[in-house]
């Protein structure tokens, strides 16, 4: 199989949680380096366990998945982090640490990853006027609402320049003009390298990114039962 | 972008929420640092007194010459004294003056008990080298042919219980001060685990971003070793409290065996090296444990 600009590959992955049923089965799928997705599907399809094996949360229960070109199932453990590193994350419950101002929450990759202090405040602060909190700088967490926790959630996922971007319904809790916002950081993101997939339930979403392909998620299965979907990611094993 | 390197910088501090001295920690181990200076005092100070009482009665034989008879006790004295000065090995002799030995029996026959014809033994100290030492049996065979009337004391025979002592409460005081030690250690690995289960959503968040477990273990492992200096400072503040108390009210009872238990300066040094040796082990213990726990982590 050709895996070149391939970002990740997913070799009959399943995922299965304690003793019980595979929330994941059968996964086979590849993700183009620089490729925009979508990943869709009805609550419980498992589309937040797929994301988490994306970035490096979980490792499957069975199958094989590469990772920017290597087997990371097998990986040792300390070489994990610095393929973290690599992947940017937007929660779904945001995870923003709750004693840290929106500056030092959306600093933590570039601290995590050495950065000097003195490097830290311009890219900080032009994210933050991005996302549309440069006079919520010093505010906490527990301060902000929830649409502004989701854009400084972001802000923490992108500021890095991450070569993967997962975001877990990352629209969830903004309105419609700042979803569209968001929506086009990421596809600026997109456009200068970064692979990004985006787990959402928002059918207006899918629609605004003419180049995504889509994942469609049913029964932790890849499912594409009407055929209706636009642009579906090849098999791996196509 | 410069990369500062695999640690979070000054910033990163406030990672982990401030608000230290809030948890039992930093009190337990003042408690245990408390107990140990005094454990490690009494250690020290033993031993000190062991080394004293050795090299100042230890190698020490003290000569009676028992006559009644003035004159004959008075040149048996003398010719004892030349025996020892003689004597390979003997570091030094010194006759014990009658005032002295007057002074020595006041106590027990009274301010005017010696005034009579009471008779009392010329008295000789020698100190010894180890090696003469070894041969008192031949210093009383040469001193038995110039004086009769001579007896010789080994000042070792009557120390060596007290020795044993000595060396028993040396052991003890060293093994309280393990003890101390294992329950610090054990202390700083629950505060460790506590610390790791309250800021558990942090770690993680921390985890995905690309933490290694070093640069977690590193913010624990400062927030506790300022926990554990804190503790150690007020630990050792108040046992050198207690040290210089204990030391007055032995200076004043004026024994020459108690005071021999005075610390000596290296003493003090050690004692004083204690809460660095505190810090370093709850560092040491804070990291060994969060980096097992992080280990469990994917």
């Amino acid at each position: 199989m050709n895996t070149a600009g391939t970002i990740v590959q997913f070799e009959n992955v399943g995922l299965r949680y304690g003793t019980g049923a595979e929330t994941l089965s059968d996964l086979s799928f590849s993700l183009r380096s620089g490729g925009f997705y979508f990943l869709t599907g009805p609550s419980g399809a498992g589309k937040t366990s797929l994301l988490k094996l994306l970035y490096l949360a979980q490792r499957p229960s069975r199958g094989l998945i590469r990772l920017f070109g290597e087997d990371i199932v097998t990986m040792p453990r300390k070489r994990l982090p610095g393929f973290r590193r690599r992947i940017g994350v937007v929660f779904q419950d945001f995870r923003l640490v709750p004693h840290l101002s929106a500056f030092d929450n959306i600093a933590l990759p570039l601290r995590v990853a050495g950065v000097e202090e003195r490097d830290l405040t311009t890219p900080v602060s032009e994210m933050l006027a991005w996302v549309g909190l440069a006079d919520r700088s010093s505010a906490r967490p527990a301060t902000l609402s929830g649409g502004e926790q989701q854009r400084v959630a972001i802000a923490r996922a992108v500021i890095a320049r991450p070569e993967l971007l997962v975001a877990d319904e990352p629209t969830g809790n903004v309105d419609p003009e700042m979803a569209l916002r968001l929506l086009h950081l990421f596809d600026a993101l997109n456009k200068l390298g970064t692979t990004v997939v985006v787990a959402t339930h928002d059918l207006h979403l899918l629609a605004r990114i003419q180049r995504a392909e889509m994942l469609r998620l049913d029964r932790g299965q890849l499912a594409d039962p009407t055929g209706a979907l636009r642009n579906p990611p090849r098999r791996a094993d196509a | 972008m410069k990369l500062g390197g695999d640690h979070f910088g000054a910033a990163g501090r406030r990672l982990l929420p401030e608000g230290r001295i809030a948890g039992p920690m930093p009190w337990v181990i003042a408690i245990m640092m408390f107990l140990t200076v005094l454990a490690a005092a009494l250690g020290l100070g033993l031993s000190s007194a062991a080394a004293r009482l050795d090299a100042n009665v230890g190698q020490r034989i003290t000569v009676q010459l028992i006559e009644a008879n003035p004159d004959a006790r008075e040149r048996q004295a003398r010719a004892a004294e030349a025996v020892l000065r003689g004597f390979p090995g003997i570091v030094e002799v010194r006759r014990i003056a009658d005032a002295d030995l007057a002074e020595m029996l006041e106590p027990w026959l009274g301010a005017g008990g010696l005034e009579g014809d009471l008779p009392l033994p010329a008295m000789i100290d020698a100190d010894l080298t180890p090696e003469a030492h070894r041969r008192i049996p031949a210093i009383r065979t040469a001193l038995s042919r110039v004086a009769p009337s001579a007896r010789v004391d080994d000042n070792a025979q009557w120390l060596a219980p007290l020795a044993r002592l000595v060396a028993a409460l040396k052991w003890l005081s060293a093994a309280l001060v393990l003890l101390m030690v294992g329950a610090t250690a054990a202390t700083v690995v629950l505060a460790a685990r506590a610390a790791l289960d309250t800021h558990r959503s942090t770690i993680e968040v921390l985890h995905l971003m690309g933490a290694t477990d070093l640069q977690v273990a590193r913010l624990f492992q400062r927030r506790i070793a300022l926990d554990a200096l804190f503790g150690s400072l007020v630990g050792l503040v108040a046992a050198f409290g207690v040290l210089v108390l204990i030391g007055e009210r032995v200076r004043a009872l004026g024994s020459e065996l108690l005071g021999a238990a005075e610390l000596p300066i290296s003493a003090w040094v050690i004692l004083l090296l204690l809460p660095v040796a505190g810090v370093g082990l709850a560092m040491l213990v804070a990291r060994w444990t969060i980096l097992r726990a992080l280990g469990r982590l994917l």
